[in-house]
């Protein structure tokens, strides 16, 4: 195993924790959007190109989105 | 059940799954050496037999062609499924507020630096977006990432504060339909191989030069299909998710 791929491998590891432990839904989502970035980068350094698009597009874009869209819409967006 | 309890339940059961874990992790086979056939045979076949380099759109759009079918599929049931979460109920109507579109407005505005940076990137996002399509049996990508990609082109231009503006200029209409007709040109090219072939989407085209972008057979086409499918999709999620926030209010 290379050392980016251990770096990759704890990067993912703190970042995951992290995000478990936030409690604050705004802070979540910005956090598993830098933990689906970081998974991409796993991915990527682990050989697999195809799958760490993948990841980067819908992991660290699309999803952190929707949970930020439905955050504004319960915080008064729809009032 | 208490608090107490309750942890001292969780720390058995815990430390259960974690010996489990280890045991089962030892029988993995080491860091870096394969032992399954499956794909040695798909790296073997990929290049002689379909003319493709990227051994992973081979798969999902040949050999497994069928599969990715059903996960079209799957997608298209959760992107029905979240327009119809999302419509406009009866008590609800489609009201922009009035901060929004007012040219002096009490929330502070999107700075000129992230407008331009996200107005900036629309056009490249939708080029790297087409080519990763359009390459799908070259290089790494195909439909899907490059749908995925191609659809973050319209959340560019809500960061970029000028979704309302969009919406009423742009194909609304073309992104609610793109999904669907993706989907169904992915199926109505599988019929070729009934036709011309002998099973429901075989690769029946011809497989031309290696390494150019019009080779491997149907594989591009199918990729582009679901690359059409997929942009749709997650385009009219996003756009959905768009309008509960910033158009549909509780009249």
């Amino acid at each position: 195993m290379s050392v980016l791929q251990v770096a990759a491998l704890l990067l993912a590891a703190v970042l995951a924790t992290a995000t478990a432990l936030t409690r604050e839904p705004l802070r979540q989502a910005m956090l598993s959007s830098f933990y689906g970035l970081v998974l991409g980068i796993l991915f990527f350094v682990f050989q697999a190109p195809d799958v760490a698009l993948s990841q980067t597009a819908v992991g660290a874009v699309a999803l952190p989105l929707m949970i930020l869209l439905a955050l504004a819409k319960v915080r008064g967006g729809g009032e | 059940m208490t608090p107490r309890v309750r942890r001292r339940v969780f720390l058995v059961f815990g430390a259960g799954l974690f010996a489990l874990l280890v045991w089962s992790f030892g029988g993995l086979p080491d860091f870096g050496h394969y032992v399954g056939p499956y794909g040695d045979l798909v790296n073997g076949l990929t290049i002689p037999e379909r003319h493709s380099t990227d051994a992973v759109t081979t798969v999902n759009f040949d050999v497994r062609a069928f599969d990715t079918l059903g996960e079209d599929a799957i997608l298209f049931a959760a992107v029905v499924g979240v327009a119809v979460l999302l419509r406009t109920l009866r008590d609800e109507r489609e009201r922009p507020r009035p901060d929004d579109e007012a040219s002096e407005r009490r929330i502070e505005n999107t700075s000129s630096a992230v407008r331009l940076l996200g107005l900036g990137l629309v056009g490249p996002t939708i080029v790297l977006g087409l080519y990763i399509v359009a390459h799908g049996q070259l290089t790494p990508g195909g439909g899907f990432q490059g749908g995925v990609i191609l659809a973050t082109a319209l959340l560019l231009v809500f960061l970029s504060d000028q979704y309302i503006t969009l919406r009423r200029v742009g194909p609304m209409a073309l992104i609610e339909a793109a999904e669907g007709l993706g989907v169904a040109a992915f199926a109505v090219i599988g019929l070729a191989g009934l036709i011309w072939g002998s099973s429901y989407l075989e690769n029946v085209l011809g497989l031309g030069v290696t390494g150019t972008l019009l080779s491997a057979g149907t594989i591009p086409l199918n990729s582009v299909a679901a690359g059409i499918a997929v942009t749709g999709g997650f385009a009219f999620m996003l756009s959905e998710f768009l309008e509960q926030t910033l158009v549909v209010r509780r009249s």
